[in-house]
């Protein structure tokens, strides 16, 4: 999995961390970001993230490897040089400086005269539409005021990599996904390189050029969004990312496209990933929008299966559907709500299929 | 609904539930009236006012209200009909001690004087002069006149080292005995150097109480409260045993040769110091404690980030924040340090006494009672002072105790 990390602007080079010297948080971190990138560190609680941002920000030291920035290793380079805006998930305004003054911080402590100052912190202000805010404290502004003027801050004085860990947590939907597009133009604009913790896999995939699956201490997978949702590369990623469908079975036959006898003896198609011989034990994910119930919808000759119609929810732009199949009572079909769709009832039985390349046989781990 | 009718239905419904709280309060009330206002009242009170020659001496008062100027005959003669009143009444010596406040050795004067006024013959102005030639004085007439009013400023003048000469002008007293105002000054220096080491030292213990996990900083915070449950005495006494000539600290001193002369560090302002910081630095530690406690290391950490030195970040962001309880602690330290009593009185000697023990003094043993509220009246003025100077520079709800 690891192959050239040796270039990169942001580089992890087998990197471990342990806090108590028994465990370790982080176990074997290679990753290699390159200049202009936005990279998501995705995971579950307790997995790493953050723990990963505060040794690349300087405020833990990693336990062994390397930690390369712009080709320069900063193991020993103390947080208030390495010149890395942060965004912190409760977002840190200093409660005693107005946001100007928040805004001054970074420029004065740099002993940049007050003239270039102010016209860095307008600049900084407009960009985030809060040029008028200037004499507030933060007290006095909204969650989502302050989550912009933490932004602002960080990127004042003109930092070449960004870290942002958790930076929406806190707010509420609406006001995250128009902050979401405000972090990704801003990202688009300055041409940074952005390090973004979240566990929201939405925000994730809507933002990211490239996702860091992150679970007990390790990338699962790092791939771009669609390449994450469509083609994970173990059970993990395929339950984590969006909604899956598991079905339990053995390889009956290997090759581009293979069969699988599951459970209760039916054969279903799918795309081999991580299991090789025949005989292995295997779990075919398949996501619940990509279940097909009407012959005309499914590949020529492809398997199916007997499903039970147990119930079907209503959820305006789809129909959930969840089906009784080889011996699992939930089964997840999405089906799109348009006109010509076809209402199935409770009780009523199907025979449901899917193109081969969207069941894949993973690791059962 | 018309707007009165509901006002008083909502006043008449909360009445009762108002008076019921009132009935709540009261007994704390009255305890504070009791225990609290009324003695202080008592004490100012009592810091202008004193009757012993008003009371016991109506003829020279009666004198001293018509004429003012030397004493004429009609003043000898008032003053010997008083004195023979003083006599029949035992009250000379009363008297005598209320002069005697004010100028030195008088007291005998009024108690051997009521001895022999009923042997004088008129013309009294000689008689009584050649009795006793500081009959003539005129600096005792002057405190006599003042003294002649129930109500004077004389203890607050004296608490200020200043007094009336002969004619009555306010001057101050003579250089030697001259003590409360430097006193004062002292009391105030000590406080305020006994304050700076707290904060010196309470701050570095507050901030690691404040950050080390829960489990550690309830050890280090039971350490920091164990002063509290010993009592003072043993804390002051093992200061003792520590400091004094022969005590534990000079003997490692001289026994691994840093000093070869034993050092004095008890019984002067040097063991006050120390004994006061020790027994106040709780107070110190506490306030800043509950300051610290929920500044949450991220905005240190963002400071860094933004490129603030370890040291700028403390200056410019950890401190600012910690201002409300620095104040707090020192406003509560300097004002306990200021009123100190006992330890200074123990481990103190000398040099290292205070305003306190000064009124201790005047309750306990010179029994001038008026000076020593005089002396407290103007502590608690200063205590004041400094609250509404405290108010004006940082604001006083800016303050946090716990
Ligand atoms: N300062 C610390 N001391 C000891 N253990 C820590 C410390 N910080 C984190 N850990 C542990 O390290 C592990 C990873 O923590 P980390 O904060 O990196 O997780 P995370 O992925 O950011 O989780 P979350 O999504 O909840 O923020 C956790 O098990 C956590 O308990
Ligand atoms: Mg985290």
């Amino acid at each position: 999995m690891v192959a050239d990390i040796g270039d990169g602007f942001v580089v992890f080079d087998h990197v471990q961390k342990s806090y108590d010297g028994e465990t370790l948080v982080v176990k074997d971190l290679n990753l290699s970001i390159a200049k202009g990138e936005f990279l998501t560190m995705l995971g579950p609680s307790g997995s790493g993230k953050t723990t990963c941002l505060m040794m690349l920000a300087g405020f833990e030291t990693a336990t062994a490897g390397d930690i390369r920035l712009d080709g320069r290793p900063i193991n020993a380079v103390p947080p208030h040089k390495r010149g890395i805006g942060m965004v912190f998930q409760n977002y840190a305004l200093f409660p005693h400086m107005t946001v100007a003054e928040n805004l001054a911080f970074p420029l004065e402590v740099r002993g940049i005269g007050k003239s270039e100052r102010e016209a860095k912190i307008t600049r900084a202000l407009d960009m985030v539409q809060m040029g008028a805010f200037g004499a507030r404290r933060p007290a006095q502004l909204s969650g989502g005021q302050q989550q912009r003027i933490a932004l602002a801050r960080a990127l004042v004085f003109d930092p070449k990599l960004v870290l942002m860990d958790e930076p929406l947590g806190a707010l509420d939907k609406q006001l995250r996904e128009h902050m979401q597009f405000e972090i990704k133009r801003l990202h688009d604009d300055l041409g940074i390189t952005v390090v973004y913790v979240t566990h929201d896999q939405g925000e994730a995939l809507t933002m990211s050029d490239r996702i860091a699956v992150f679970n007990d201490g390790r990338i699962q997978q790092l791939a771009p969004p669609a390449a994450l949702y469509e083609t994970p590369e173990n059970l993990f990623v395929a339950s984590f990312i969006g909604e899956n469908n598991r079905l339990e079975g053995t390889i009956e036959e290997v090759g581009p496209r293979s069969l699988v006898r599951l459970q209760t003896g039916e054969l279903i198609d799918a795309t081999p990933v991580n299991v090789h011989r025949k005989g292995q034990r295997t779990i075919v994910s398949i996501r619940p929008e990509r279940v097909e119930f009407k012959p005309d919808m499914m590949p020529a000759n492809a398997h199916t299966l007997d499903a039970r119609v147990l119930e079907v929810v209503y959820m305006g732009d789809i129909l959930r559907t969840r089906l009784a199949v080889a011996g699992s009572d939930d089964f997840i079909m999405k089906c799109r709500n348009t006109i010509g769709q076809t209402r199935l009832e409770p009780g009523q039985t199907v025979r449901i299929g899917w193109h081969p390349a969207d069941a894949r046989a993973l690791d059962p781990l | 609904m018309e707007g009165r009718p509901l006002k008083q239905a909502l006043a008449r419904a909360q009445s009762r539930a108002k008076r019921r709280a009132l009935l709540l309060v009261v007994p704390l009330l009255l305890f504070i009236v009791v225990t609290f206002v009324a003695p202080i009242g008592q004490m100012l009170l009592r810091s202008v006012h004193n009757d012993a020659f008003a009371r016991n001496m109506p003829n020279v008062g009666a004198w001293f209200a018509e004429n003012d100027g030397a004493p004429d005959e009609a003043a000898y003669s008032a003053l010997v009909a008083d004195l023979r009143l003083a006599r029949e009444n035992r009250t000379a010596g009363e008297v005598g001690t209320r002069i005697n406040y004010e100028l030195g050795g008088t007291r005998s004067l009024f108690t051997s004087g009521a001895r022999g006024a009923d042997d004088l013959e008129p013309p009294f102005a000689t008689s009584l002069v050649e009795d006793d030639a500081k009959w003539a004085d005129p600096q005792l007439w002057q405190v006599m006149r003042t003294a002649s009013h129930a109500y004077t400023a004389s203890f607050y003048l004296a608490a200020l080292d200043l007094t009336r000469d002969g004619d009555g002008n306010i001057v101050r007293v003579p250089e030697g005995r001259a003590v409360y105002l430097s006193l004062f000054a002292k009391t105030f220096a000590l406080s305020a150097l006994i304050t700076a080491i707290c904060l010196l030292l309470g701050y570095p213990v507050a901030h690691l109480l404040a950050t080390l996990p829960l489990a550690k900083s309830n050890l280090l915070m039971i350490l920091v409260l164990l002063p509290f449950w010993t009592s003072l005495l043993v804390r002051t006494t093992s200061w003792m045993v520590l400091l004094q000539e022969q005590g534990v600290i000079n003997n490692t001193l001289v026994a691994t040769g840093i000093t070869d002369t034993r050092l004095p560090m008890i019984y002067n302002q040097t063991g006050t110091v120390i004994a006061m910081v020790h027994i106040l630095l709780p107070f110190m530690i506490l306030p800043l404690y509950s300051v610290m406690r929920p500044i949450r290391p991220h905005y240190v950490r963002a400071a860094r980030s933004l490129g603030a030195t370890s040291w700028t970040a403390f200056r410019r962001v950890y401190l600012p924040q910690t201002v409300p309880g620095i104040g707090a602690g020192a406003l509560l330290v300097f004002i306990l340090a200021v009123g100190y009593y006992i330890t200074p009185a123990l481990v103190g000697g000398a040099s290292g006494q205070l305003i306190s023990n000064l009124i201790a003094y005047h309750m306990q043993d010179s029994l001038n009672w008026s000076m020593a509220a005089a002396l407290a009246a103007i502590l608690l003025a200063a205590v004041l002072l400094l609250y509404w100077l405290y108010d004006r520079l940082i604001g006083i709800d800016n303050m946090k105790l716990g």
